[in-house]
């Protein structure tokens, strides 16, 4: 995508729902309504910072009946390069920002017998979208949902309204855990886990419903990373023939457009592969922080997610 | 598109009355931008054409829509599983409703009216004299199921495909309008599954390329691609299971009679993400021109010559031409002088 396609949106309402989490309205400037979307969808955010731009993806956590707003949650990061601190800090009621239209990397199976939805903290954002599609349907659905402390639990009393018992609720400092063993070994064929939050849940439950003989098909997951920090880098676009300057907080892909070139992307999070980029040279490592490349491919060091990866040498050349 | 230019009365069939006007000639979507043509994923933004082009806009809407929508009648009458969705594909259906009616209404106003108040929707569409109102999301507020009421007044085959397991699956549709394949056949199958039969486009990875760039199809922003083979006779519904009917044209052809028989077939395919159910839906419009028509201009006549005359082999096997090519060349040949055809596909 490219900015041309973005929707103005005025901050019509800020909430902090936890000690941590901020919960925004967004609604389009002009009376047009928002564009439809599913239960799982995100949006791409564009702040302009003073001195940069921000581009980060936030899950759609309203009803997608609801269009007059679309509603996202917002966890301050501790180690922000800037666009979670951007929004706790900055953005106030009226605030105007850009956001791309919906995507969905994360949505429900549509021939599902049954839903197992497991968000652990922020993660519970897509969930809340995607409860709203599973509203008044015939399929059976249940949800796990594991917090810090009770003063963590975003968004618990709008659950408890809409989902009563289908409701599990785990704190941490009850020493409450999903009992994933179990929850995933007792499951009814057809069944379909998703989960959203911690890397340590995710890998946990990928791995615990491979062990208890899950189909791959049937485990659905989604983690937005943040582009972490590094080293700073050279990078030479060998299509475009100029070089590029990788600071330690700034991620490969907002350097290359910061040059004024445009690199095709959708989630910014690496997790859809859109960004995929081939590596012609290299005289270190990459240092691949995406979730679409294969093992093997990363150790391959042929392609790079420019989103969120990064290098650790001194020159980098990029088919770009 | 002046409602005095319709022309109910034209036969896909029987008499074959079918033609086409010479406005409808100018803007015919010819697929060959070169004098020679082989495979690629020639996938394009579907961004508004020039005014009266066939890109003009979302949908077109030509001088043959009421006949083309009488035509999918008789088979559907006939036939009825030309139309069909799994039970899981209904939000996707009121996707594709909703895109439709919105489109048409939006670009040809004056024969497509849509109002809304809340949920309660009036659709009017005078060319085919209908007025409908309904409850956009209850089935039982329209006629038909959302998908095949709208398709029934629309140009051209459309198939759904949900997305999941990180491919498209092909289930649900409306297909009267096809060159020999068959929904009730390919419904339920993958991507790769359904384009199985296509040659050399697998080894070339044409399909994993393309299923990839659509898995990442972004709402807001379709696609759209040409596709051509040939027909015998205006003949819409060359479909596997008509195949008697049509299959014996093809040894009628001779070098006089090929300009009046044999018909370029082209398809404007289009790929839209749909917003509530995720799915894509693919929709195939069919544009038939006789090489007679065709040869009214004089670049084509010489362009498409040459792309008959040099053909790959597979190719010339796949999309039946087989029987008649060497016929529908001979028929060019005196309209081409040698000479160098101009960059691009418009007329000159």
């Amino acid at each position: 995508m490219s900015d041309s396609q973005t929707i103005a949106v005025e901050v019509v309402g800020i909430e902090q729902v936890t000690p941590l989490i901020k919960h925004f309205r967004l609604a389009p400037l002009g009376a047009a309504a928002l564009p439809v979307f599913s239960g799982g969808s995100h949006i791409i955010v564009v702040m302009q910072g003073a001195d940069r731009v921000h581009k980060n993806p936030y899950s759609l956590l309203s009803s997608p009946q609801a269009l007059d707003t679309y509603e996202i949650g917002v966890r301050r990061m501790e180690e922000s390069r800037g666009g979670s601190h951007f929004m706790h800090d900055r953005v106030v009621v009226g605030s105007r920002l850009e956001i791309a239209h919906p995507v969905n990397l994360f949505p429900l199976d549509k021939i599902a017998r049954k839903h197992v939805l497991i968000a652990g903290g922020i993660g519970i954002t897509p969930v809340l979208a995607q409860l709203e599609d599973l509203h008044g349907g015939s399929v059976p659905y249940e949800l796990h949902y594991s917090v810090r402390s009770p003063e963590h639990a975003a968004f618990l009393q709008r659950l408890r309204g809409s989902e009563g018992a289908r409701l599990n609720m785990y704190y941490d400092s009850e020493g409450q855990l999903i009992p994933f063993e179990p929850l995933l070994g007792s499951q009814p064929l057809g069944t379909h886990v998703y989960v959203c939050g911690p890397a340590g849940m995710i890998n946990h439950v990928i791995a615990t419903a491979q062990a208890s003989g899950w189909p791959d098909s049937h485990i659905h997951w989604e983690q937005f990373s943040a582009p972490p920090v590094g080293d700073a880098f050279e990078v030479f676009l060998a299509r475009t023939k100029i070089s590029v300057h990788v600071p330690p907080d700034q991620s490969l892909l907002e350097s290359i457009e910061a040059a004024g070139v445009e690199v095709p992307y959708l989630c910014r999070g690496g997790v859809c592969g859109f960004c995929q980029t081939r590596v012609l040279e290299l005289d270190g490592d990459l240092v691949h922080n995406d979730h679409f490349l294969s093992e093997a491919d990363k150790a391959k060091g042929k392609n790079i997610m420019p989103c969120v990866s990064r290098a650790r040498c001194k020159r980098l050349v990029l088919d770009l | 598109m002046n409602a005095a230019l319709f022309k109910p009365d034209e036969t896909f069939r029987g008499d074959f009355s079918f033609r086409n006007s010479p406005q409808a000639i100018r803007r015919f979507p010819l697929p060959f931008p070169e004098d020679n043509y082989m495979y690629s994923v020639n996938i394009e933004p579907h961004l508004p054409g020039p005014a009266g082009s066939v890109t003009e806009f979302a949908f077109d809407v030509d001088e043959h829509y009421v006949a083309e929508c009488r035509e999918r009648e008789i088979v559907l009458a006939e036939e009825p599983l030309r139309y069909q969705a799994l039970p899981h594909m209904m939000s996707s259906q009121w996707d594709c409703l909703e895109l439709i009616m919105e489109s048409l209404a939006r670009d040809y106003p004056a024969h497509f009216s849509l109002t809304k108040q809340g949920n309660r929707w009036r659709w009017i569409n005078r060319p085919l004299e209908l007025d409908q109102q309904f409850i956009f999301g209850d089935p039982a507020s329209l006629p038909r199921e959302p998908l095949d009421y709208i398709t029934r007044q629309a140009q051209g085959d459309f198939v759904v495909m949900d997305q999941r397991e990180g491919d498209l699956w092909a289930e649900a549709g409306m297909v009267t309008t096809q060159a020999d394949w068959s929904l009730d056949f390919d419904v339920g199958m993958t991507f790769k599954e359904w384009h199985g039969p296509v040659p050399l486009a697998h080894e070339m990875q044409v399909f994993d390329r393309a299923l990839k760039f659509l898995l990442n199809l972004r709402l807001g922003q379709p696609v759209r691609r040409l596709n051509w083979t040939m027909t015998i006779h205006p003949r819409l519904d060359t479909s596997p299971e008509n195949y008697p009917k049509w299959g014996r044209d093809r040894a009628m052809v001779t070098p006089q009679n090929a300009g009046d028989l044999v018909h370029l077939r082209v398809e404007l395919q289009g790929l839209w993400r749909l917003p509530r159910s995720n799915a894509i839906v693919f929709g195939i419009r069919c544009y038939l021109i006789s090489l007679r028509e065709l040869a009214t201009v004089p670049k084509w006549a010489r362009r498409v010559h040459r792309v008959l005359r040099d053909l790959h082999p597979a190719l010339i096997d796949y999309k039946g031409l087989t029987r008649y090519r060497e016929a529908a060349v001979a028929w060019l040949e005196p309209f081409d002088d040698g000479a160098p055809t101009s960059p691009g596909t418009a007329p000159e």
